[in-house]
């Protein structure tokens, strides 16, 4: 009987056969997200055209196209100095923000502390606070320990974004992890610390390179923290401020505004397409967890 | 997230007696500790401190560029109370939230479904570029769709006005009633891709059994999704909604980059009235350091009230998915 009802569904209706509708879904997909992405396929191209031609209908493809908006931008806006600023504060965070969270989430999934139960219930109230609730105090405290006027400051108060969630990610990993392994290298005489870091760490990869995506994306596009840290200090401006003041500043060489924003993007946007897998896997473990 | 509970057997310190008295459970701990320190001083200063601390600056008549502190009490949430510009701000970032979510919801539902056919060959390359937008810093996107946007040639103007839609060029971001509607937009154009996620997520406890059993049984493609595929993962939905409900709360950097809030207060949602008291008052103002605290805190007792809701639902998500924690 099985074998009668098998392919009604496909035999019902020869015209839009399961393979056909496919090819249909998939031409009305590329359409919807050939627009999507128009907005920054076209960024990219006005990037490379001059000022003067950007308005006309030339379609995607520069008519005379320049490399003339990079240099404008990278030398005169100083797109290179908060490049430079904006690789110093992403990459400190991120080996920062990485090893805290490792750390905090390898004590919290495995080990049995006394106070943790309160740890963990502190951690998760704060998961949802707003930016804006704690961004006076957290300016005033970079002020008072003298690093409100620093790169190291902006650097610090970043690693502070979602090292929760990294935690909670790291917790629930090796929480998994079978007990048998740390007992094991106990017997050899290896101290905590090089368990830790010879053992459970290389366990933990597929967590670390989740961490490192997304704590990278996070510092890279920050934007509340590092405005705020640079109202009186243009020249510590990240990426992200600088095109932000770019606009207020040169507000009709849209040029030299879409070639900045193009090496704003193309880092982080590259580093998505590589790593992908990773930082789609952190984002669904928080749904899932 | 659920945590196996290891038993006391701490001795990577050494030494210590198997002693339950807690100065010998945390003395035994103390490389724990140690381990704890980093992590801890980031959550301490960042975090806790300034959940704290705003609290205190909230009852301070206090401009944050002299060490001219006032205690004032409550007056700062009294004169919120009856501040329009803050009262208009509050409503209005809910408004947005309220507007966003469902939209944002649907649309990526809509799409999760579809790219979770795995015969559907490139729905790793749609994926991957409903995603792109979310990778793309605010300030970045604020630009683009300026650009996109404009009254004045932009590419938006030109295709409605050239299919007739309409005769003159709209100023989608430059009118005061156009103007948080467009904000809405790029905002659910900028985050479709992470609930997308979410949802290709729950969209994977369907058991792949379901599909067969609906196809041998002849159900059509709409009527699967309707009836088996929603009702399983529905409970994930309350918890996908609130994630998205308190990322909305959380626009200021789209509305701070695209608008600062205007034209004339007209997109000034909660965050950016507070960025506006705290660091950038009109000219001829002092910044109010405390006043500022207050709406902080006030915003931020709204969203905790939303975070009970969260914890309220992930209990029920797990009570009717045990499998999943």
């Amino acid at each position: 009987m099985a074998d009668a009802t098998h392919m009604p569904a496909v035999r019902r209706d020869p015209f839009l056969s399961p393979r056909r509708r496919r090819a249909i879904t998939t031409v009305i997909l590329a359409a919807i997200c050939a627009v999507w992405v128009y907005p920054l396929v076209w960024m990219i191209s006005a990037s490379f055209t001059p000022n003067t031609e950007i308005f006309g209908n030339g379609g995607l493809i520069p008519r005379n196209p320049t490399v003339e908006n990079y240099t404008r931008a990278w030398r005169e806006a100083n797109i290179g100095k908060y490049f430079f600023n904006t690789l110093f504060v992403t990459v400190g965070s991120v080996i920062l923000t990485t090893i805290a969270a490792a750390l905090m989430g390898y004590v919290l999934g495995r080990r049995s502390v006394p106070g943790k139960a309160v740890l963990m219930a502190l951690m998760v109230f704060t998961l949802f606070i707003p930016q804006g609730f704690t961004i006076i105090p957290v300016f005033e405290f970079l002020a008072a320990i003298g690093l409100s006027q620093s790169l190291w400051g902006l650097m610090l108060a970043t690693c502070g974004h979602s090292i929760v969630i990294f935690t909670l990610l790291f917790a629930g990993y090796f929480s998994q992890i079978p007990k048998e392994l740390e007992e094991a290298s106990r017997m050899d005489g290896i101290g905590p610390v090089q368990t830790f870091w010879y053992v459970m760490l290389p366990l933990a990869k597929p967590i670390v390179v989740t961490v490192v995506v997304m704590q990278t994306l996070q510092a890279w596009n920050d934007f509340l923290l590092p405005l705020v840290i640079t109202l009186a200090n243009p020249a510590l401006r990240t990426l992200s401020v600088g095109v932000y003041s770019f606009r207020g500043e040169h507000f009709i060489d849209w040029g030299g505004m879409t070639a900045a924003s193009a090496i704003t993007i193309v880092p982080v946007v590259m580093l998505f397409l590589f790593l992908q897998r990773y930082f789609i896997d952190g984002l669904a473990g928080a749904v899932k967890g | 997230m659920s945590f196996r509970n290891t038993p006391p057997d701490d001795d990577f310190g050494g030494g210590a007696p198997p002693d339950r008295r807690i100065c010998a459970r945390i003395w035994a701990a103390r490389i724990d500790y140690l381990f704890l320190v980093p992590g801890l001083l980031i959550f301490g200063a960042f975090i806790f401190w300034p959940l704290v601390a705003s609290l205190y600056y909230s009852t301070l008549d206090w401009s944050g560029f002299d060490a001219n502190k006032l205690f004032v009490g409550l007056q700062n949430y009294a004169a919120l109370l009856s501040d329009p510009f803050f009262v208009a701000a509050m409503q209005r970032s809910f408004v947005f939230t309220l507007a966003t979510v469902p939209a944002q919801m649907i649309i990526s539902l809509v799409l999760a479904i579809i790219l979770n056919n795995r015969l559907l060959k490139l729905s790793g390359l749609f994926r991957t570029m409903i995603f792109l937008p979310v990778v793309t810093p605010v300030a970045v996107i604020a630009i683009v769709m300026a650009l996109m946007l404009s009254p004045f040639n932009g590419p938006i103007n030109g295709v409605l006005k050239d299919t007739g839609v309409i005769q003159r060029a709209i100023d989608f971001l430059g009118s005061p009633d156009l103007v948080l509607s467009s904000l809405a937009g790029i905002y659910v154009w900028k985050w479709t891709g992470v609930t997308l996620i979410y949802w290709l997520a729950a969209l994977q406890t369907v058991p792949d059994e379901l599909y067969e059993a609906a196809r041998i049984e002849g159900v059509k493609g709409w009527q699967t999704a309707l009836f088996i595929i929603l009702p399983i993962i529905a409970p994930f939905a309350f918890v996908i909604a609130l994630i998205s409900a308190i990322s909305a709360l959380n626009v200021f950097p789209l509305i701070q980059a695209t608008t600062q809030g205007g034209p004339f207060f007209a997109s000034e949602v909660m965050e950016v009235f507070i960025f506006r008291t705290a660091f950038a008052p009109p000219p001829g103002m002092f910044p109010q350091l405390g006043y500022a605290s207050a709406a902080g805190v006030l915003f931020g007792l709204a969203i905790m009230a939303l975070t009970v809701l969260q914890i309220v639902a992930l209990r029920r998500a797990r009570r009717k998915d045990p499998a999943h924690g």
